[in-house]
């Protein structure tokens, strides 16, 4: 087994599907030659020719449409939306086309569309790159959406979002970009969407959250650990649809929950996942669920970041209130 | 410095006068029915004409009876389509069943004439999703509602045909308002990029809802937009069903022989209301315009074209309106006769496996509507 960064697990799970499937396609601005510009497509035009990786005008709302185009002709397309932030751009074609695509056709066309992403704060990008916006996604049915939080999920759940025939935004933080390697495997596998993963047991406190916060998470989690409490984190990995029945087998046990996201407060899945947790476990819950997210103002610039993100700290200090109320 | 710096905007007021007149207005027949470009003549048969105006006669009574239907409550949403035949059925004639047509909302006749059964035509306009279940072999996507998005999309499936070695063409629709969005510039950006076999048809029928051209851009030609993206682009009498044909006819010889797309500007006019949802055309235009372009009528032109040439006369025409009359009842039966939509239905075509979340509020609605 090959230690592996995320961006070079991306990689392997793109060429293995461009391997696997003559219709898969990869194209984006900067992708061919370049090889993208966090080298997510490193030598891939080279190996499958600029038929199937290249690049395109400068454009989303463009990639997004030519995207639904040449899934109409069976092919079945990876973009690449360069930076997250850019996806205003690009909205009607996957808000108001692709997830619909399905349904408007009564099930006679669809659009097996997985658009690869880069987000996330701590890497003091300009405007417009770092928003957390699953959010925004989330709320649009007919579309799912997938956040990898190591380089062994980012493979495989790559893999089943291509090979999925809908409408998948794969999310990829940049600070886990190089932030670590891990054991990833060279064949290929896959990981389902929609369900999570129990990254840490424990019997006192759930942890629900996603991303980088899953890395804050379990930090915050040994230092609890250290302190007599007992956390569980579960890590969503896909989170719309997200994995409800996870969630509330582990809250079934240890009868507290926060959930932590990087996103604002009003933003982001944590609001949705605490609705979910009242409808279906309230009556298991010894303390109210709460959120550890952004405060609810606009991405900051680069000098705020550091305070503006949550971190481990923010999450302990929640996981206190939750425990001892 | 200063008299450079003059000189250079001279010119390049110049220059845009220069490309704005090089775009003239290709026309076959004029009003008369007369043929006043022998040269540009497409080389249709006698059937393939009488086939053509038939079509057309046929499209004029589909959209008056789908007027009144939709007055007596049989119809949902329809954008009448008198006045843009030419344009739209011409473009469609110069077709082959291979070829993708990605429509705007008043582009259904070409759909029509495409292969889309006309009772699925009257359920599209019901809300009904069956209307849009494009029955396999027939190369079309139901009407698109966002101006502009099924540009981009055309880039997209012509890029397909491309890469399959196909021998066929993408072919959208929008109007002169559709001109002005970001995905129209994108769309044959891409497509020209890629040398993607793609059509691109702006009917230009003078107004978006009730906005006139001269307040939607400055162009003066909407063809002229094709030289900022490198392709080809050319003004039609869009009430001239041969110059329409000839035009789409040669755009789509060179889309397959791997030359790339083209933007047709059909300069046409709709007759009646934008849509049947309460537009007021007196509101935005005048009774002096309306008579103006009705005088360039496509069916009386092309009418006149064929009687001349003894391939046309009433009883010709009769039979036409009889056979519409009667296909359009039967395709109302035929669509009233469909199962009500259901919100199951809905939840059952938003993924193609149904999420845990769904299946339980699909479960919810089954018993809801089984009462």
């Amino acid at each position: 087994m090959a230690q592996m960064t995320m961006i070079q697990a991306i990689t392997d799970a793109l060429r293995t599907e461009l391997r696997n499937d003559p219709n898969v396609l990869v194209f984006g601005e900067d992708v061919g030659v370049n090889g993208g510009v966090f080298r997510a497509t490193e030598g891939l035009q080279k190996e499958f020719s600029e038929d199937r990786v290249f690049d395109t005008p400068l454009a989303e709302s463009g990639i997004g449409g030519l995207a639904i185009g040449l899934a109409l002709q069976g092919y079945r397309p990876v973009p690449e939306i360069q930076f997250f932030g850019f996806v205003y751009e690009v909205m009607d074609a996957i808000s108001g086309q692709m997830a619909r695509m399905r349904y408007r056709s009564g099930g006679r066309y669809s659009s097996p569309v997985t658009i690869r992403s880069p987000f996330g704060g701590g890497v003091h990008t300009p405007e417009m790159h770092a928003d957390s916006l699953e959010g925004l996604m989330a709320q649009q049915p007919g579309l799912k959406v997938v956040i990898p939080s190591t380089p062994y999920d980012a493979k495989g759940l790559l893999i089943s979002a291509i090979r999925d025939n809908d409408p998948v935004i794969f999310l990829e933080h940049m600070k886990l970009y190089r932030s670590f390697r891990q054991e990833v495997p060279e064949e290929e596998y896959t990981i389902p969407l929609g369900k999570a993963e129990v990254k840490r047991e424990g019997k006192d406190l759930t942890i629900v959250t996603y991303g980088a916060m899953v890395h804050e998470s379990l930090k915050a989690a040994e230092e609890l650990e250290k302190e007599g409490h007992s956390v569980e984190v579960i890590d969503l990995r896909t989170v719309m649809p997200f994995d409800i029945e996870t969630i509330v087998a582990s809250i079934e046990k240890t009868g507290r929950a926060i959930v932590v996201q990087e996103a604002q407060k009003q933003a982001g899945m944590a609001s949705q996942i605490v609705a979910e947790i009242n409808d279906r476990a309230i009556l298991n819950l010894e303390a109210p669920v709460l959120r550890v997210a952004a405060p609810d103002t606009v991405f900051p610039f680069s000098q705020a970041e550091t305070v503006w993100l949550p971190n481990y700290k923010d999450v302990i200090e929640t996981a206190k209130k939750v425990l001892t109320f | 410095m200063a008299s450079k710096t003059k000189t250079t905007l001279a010119d390049s007021v110049k220059q845009l006068e220069k490309i704005e007149n090089q775009f003239e207005t290709l026309q076959i027949l004029n009003e008369e029915g007369e043929v006043v470009n022998e040269a540009a003549m497409p080389d249709l048969s006698d059937e393939q004409l009488q086939e053509l105006m038939k079509r057309m006669v046929y499209t004029r009574i589909l959209d008056q009876r789908s007027i009144s239907l939709n007055r007596q409550g049989r119809l949902g949403f329809y954008a009448p389509t008198a006045g843009q035949e030419a344009s739209q059925l011409a473009s469609q004639f110069a077709l082959e069943k291979e070829d993708f047509i990605l429509p705007g909302y008043r582009d259904v006749p070409q759909i029509i004439w495409h292969g889309l059964p006309l009772y699925q035509a009257f359920l599209f306009s019901r809300g009904h999703f069956h209307g849009n279940q494009i029955p396999e072999g027939v190369n079309v996507i139901s009407p698109q509602i966002i101006i502009g998005a099924q540009y981009i999309q055309a880039a997209g499936v012509a890029l397909g045909m491309k890469k399959r070695g196909a021998k066929s063409v993408a072919i959208t629709y929008t109007g002169d308002g559709g001109s002005s969005q970001g995905d129209f510039y994108e769309g044959i950006n891409f497509a020209g990029a890629y040398k993607a076999p793609a059509i691109f048809i702006v009917q230009n029928n003078r107004f978006a809802i009730s906005t006139p051209v001269e307040k939607q851009t400055s162009a003066k030609t909407i063809a002229q937009k094709a030289v900022a993206a490198g392709i080809p682009g050319i003004q039609v009498d869009g009430m001239d069903a041969l110059a329409v044909y000839a035009a789409v006819r040669e755009a789509r010889e060179r889309a397959v022989n791997g030359e790339g797309p083209t933007l047709i500007e059909t300069l046409t006019y709709r007759y009646g209301p934008h849509t049947m949802a309460g537009d007021d055309p007196t509101r935005y235009r005048t009774a002096d315009l309306d008579n103006e372009w009705e005088k360039k009528d496509p069916l009386v032109r092309f009418r006149k074209f064929l009687e001349t040439k003894g391939l046309w006369n009433e009883d010709m025409e009769n039979e036409v309106i009889e056979r519409a009359k009667e296909e359009i009842k039967d395709a109302i039966k035929k669509a009233d006769e469909q199962p009500k939509q259901k919100v199951t239905d809905l939840i059952s075509f938003m993924y193609e496996e149904m999420p845990n979340h769904l299946e339980e509020q699909y479960e919810i609605y089954k018993e809801k509507e089984s009462k």
